[in-house]
């Protein structure tokens, strides 16, 4: 009686790694077999599929930008107006008639250097905490977005610009039909997690923000250099940000003051549900990329059964509750000696 | 004996003030190849202030530190590593999120290249990790452990094996056992005297009369930021000691 007990829990401990680890893909899958369910028509589709990565392109940038700054233990409240500070910058340089080259870049240095601004911020001015340092920038960029465009949408973006966002990958190669295409910001989805994980998980600089989210007093003593490090993160999450901004131009084909409101708190809300802790040193690329495709579809499959979008809003606070209560079960289990 | 050896480290008139506050004034230290040095004192007597002046993370306000007899000035921690001299701290300095391996060569990993990319090498961090550990008879299950799922020995033991992977000639150890189970601090004091035998020298601070006297071979008292007093172990007796913590000779 006793040795089974002991087997069963033995068998628990060596499960939890991998539900740890692939537990947030069991939940989506679950979620596209409910979805596949309740609309075995429309859901798979090869339409609805495109669409769902279509809509979750640019947030997909911001959430995995969010996701580093929330390893260090560390939070970025101004993605989202650093998304729409860069965009307004890129229709302002694409009014003004620059090449579409240049345009293209725009968006990418301002991102960078917003999260740049946002790290020299937090580390030099020794804020106490990276929230209000970003609580700051939230305001300032959009602030500044609508300065510069006056505060009115600017539309039209020639297609060489609308490429990321907007561009189609056609199939028909493979003799597949003509409505069957890649949208070409599902590849640069993969392409920018599939670069971020190698960074995150094989560089020595990646290896170290985790450090830093686990313990900082560690990382200094071992002589790495915490503010640098930090600079770099918050950079490349303005930088991330950018390329959101660029996608968001091809998508929509204009700059417009409300874009990216409020998206900041969905970035957040997809890496909670995808497993990152708050307290920092925990969460994985693949469960960022899980819970934005969560969050994703839920919107998608609440919009095809034309559930209104306040209910979607409840669903999705309910989520990122019950994603972190089973984390909280999990590791009552995991840590019971 | 010990003395006739040339120091490994020596810190002469270290004086460190913060503000208006005085922490350290004009203190000496020395430490020989494979001695243990205790280092006592009262709460506010100096002593961490010292270690971090040795480490590198302060830079002192006057005095001159001496790494086997060459005048060394410290930047960084980074630089006292460099040089073969170790800390470890009594919060520990472990990243309890990453694996045992990982915390060894935390800041010092060994990379391959990837084509034109510098990858971490986690096969080699494995394999070296498990023949320190082997060395040092420090027994884990398996390096790939993280270290928050560690009792306080096997953590204590990851930081001295942490401190030692590179090296090491002299080990700085603060309060190396206060955390500790009873069990488990004669196999820190174990791993203090295999240290020495390989020649390492090793500060030791701590409060507890029983690991100065099992593991040190000379101790020396701070009080209120001075040197007080200093004597070998077999000249002195433990109520003579914790009467110098106390201000008393």
């Amino acid at each position: 009686m006793e040795d089974k007990d002991k087997k069963i829990e033995s068998l628990h401990l060596k499960l939890i790694p991998y539900f740890e680890k692939y537990g947030i893909l069991l939940l989506l899958v679950l979620m596209i077999l409910v979805m596949h369910i309740l609309q075995p028509d429309v859901f798979l589709s090869w339409r609805n599929v495109t669409n769902v990565f279509k809509q979750i392109s640019w947030q997909s940038m911001l959430a995995l930008g969010v996701f580093m700054v929330i390893v260090t233990a560390g939070i970025d409240l101004s993605v989202g107006s650093i998304m729409m500070l860069s965009l307004m910058i890129l229709a302002v340089v694409a009014k003004a008639g620059a090449p579409w080259f240049i345009v293209v870049i725009t968006p990418l240095i301002a991102g960078f250097l917003c999260g740049l601004f946002n790290g020299l911020g937090i580390t030099l001015l020794r804020m106490p905490h990276p929230f209000i340092m970003t609580l700051g920038t939230l305001y300032i960029f959009r602030g500044a977005g609508n300065l510069i465009s006056g505060g009115t949408p600017i539309s039209g973006f020639t297609d060489e610009v609308r490429y990321l966002g907007h561009g189609r990958i056609d199939l028909q190669w493979l003799g597949l039909e003509k409505s069957q295409y890649l949208p070409v910001s599902l590849v640069l989805i993969a392409i920018v997690y599939i670069i971020f994980w190698i960074f995150l998980n094989k560089s020595k600089t990646g290896k170290w923000i985790y450090a830093i989210g686990g313990n900082p007093n560690a990382a200094r003593a071992s002589g790495i250099n915490v503010n640098k490090i930090l600079i770099i993160v918050y950079s490349l999450c303005g930088f991330l940000s950018g390329i959101g901004a660029l996608i968001l131009a091809g998508r929509t084909d204009s700059g417009y003051p409300n874009a990216g409101l409020q998206s900041e708190l969905d970035a957040i809300a997809a890496c909670i549900i995808g497993g990152a802790s708050f307290f920092g040193g925990r969460g994985t690329v693949l469960g960022v990329f899980a819970g934005v495709m969560i969050m994703g579809i839920l919107r998608n499959g609440l919009n095809l059964m034309d559930v209104s979008s306040f209910w979607q809003q409840v669903l999705i606070g309910s989520i990122i509750v019950l994603a972190v209560y089973i984390d909280v079960l999990r590791r009552d289990i995991g840590t019971r000696k | 004996m010990l003395s006739s050896s040339n120091p490994l480290l020596e810190a002469k008139g270290i004086t460190k003030y913060f503000g208006t506050i005085t922490a350290l004034e004009n203190v000496n230290l020395k430490v020989h190849p494979g001695e243990c040095l205790g280092v006592v004192g009262d709460n506010g007597a100096g002593k961490s202030t010292l270690m971090k002046v040795l480490s590198g993370l302060y830079k002192p306000s006057a005095g001159s530190l001496f790494f086997q007899g060459k005048e060394e000035i410290l930047e960084s921690p980074r630089d006292s590593q460099n040089l073969g001299l170790e800390m470890v701290y009594q919060d520990l300095a472990l990243a309890g999120n990453l694996p045992i391996g990982e915390n060894i060569f935390l800041g010092r990993e060994p990379t391959k290249k990837f084509g034109f990319l510098k990858l971490l090498d986690f096969n080699k961090i494995k394999e070296l990790t498990n023949a320190h550990l082997e060395k040092l008879k420090i027994n884990v299950k398996s390096a790939d452990q993280k270290v928050e799922e560690l009792s306080g020995g096997q953590r204590q033991a990851v930081a001295i094996a942490r401190s030692t992977a590179f090296n090491a000639k002299v080990v700085i150890m603060d309060e190396p056992t206060a955390a500790l189970a009873i069990k488990e601090v004669g196999k820190v004091l174990d791993l203090i005297n295999s240290l020495k035998k390989t020649g390492v020298g090793v500060i030791v601070i701590s409060h507890r009369m029983d690991d100065i006297f099992t593991v040190c071979d000379r101790v020396m008292a701070l009080f209120q930021g001075t040197n007080f007093a200093e004597a070998n172990l077999s000249n002195t007796t433990r109520d003579e000691v914790i009467g110098w913590i106390m201000g008393k000779k």
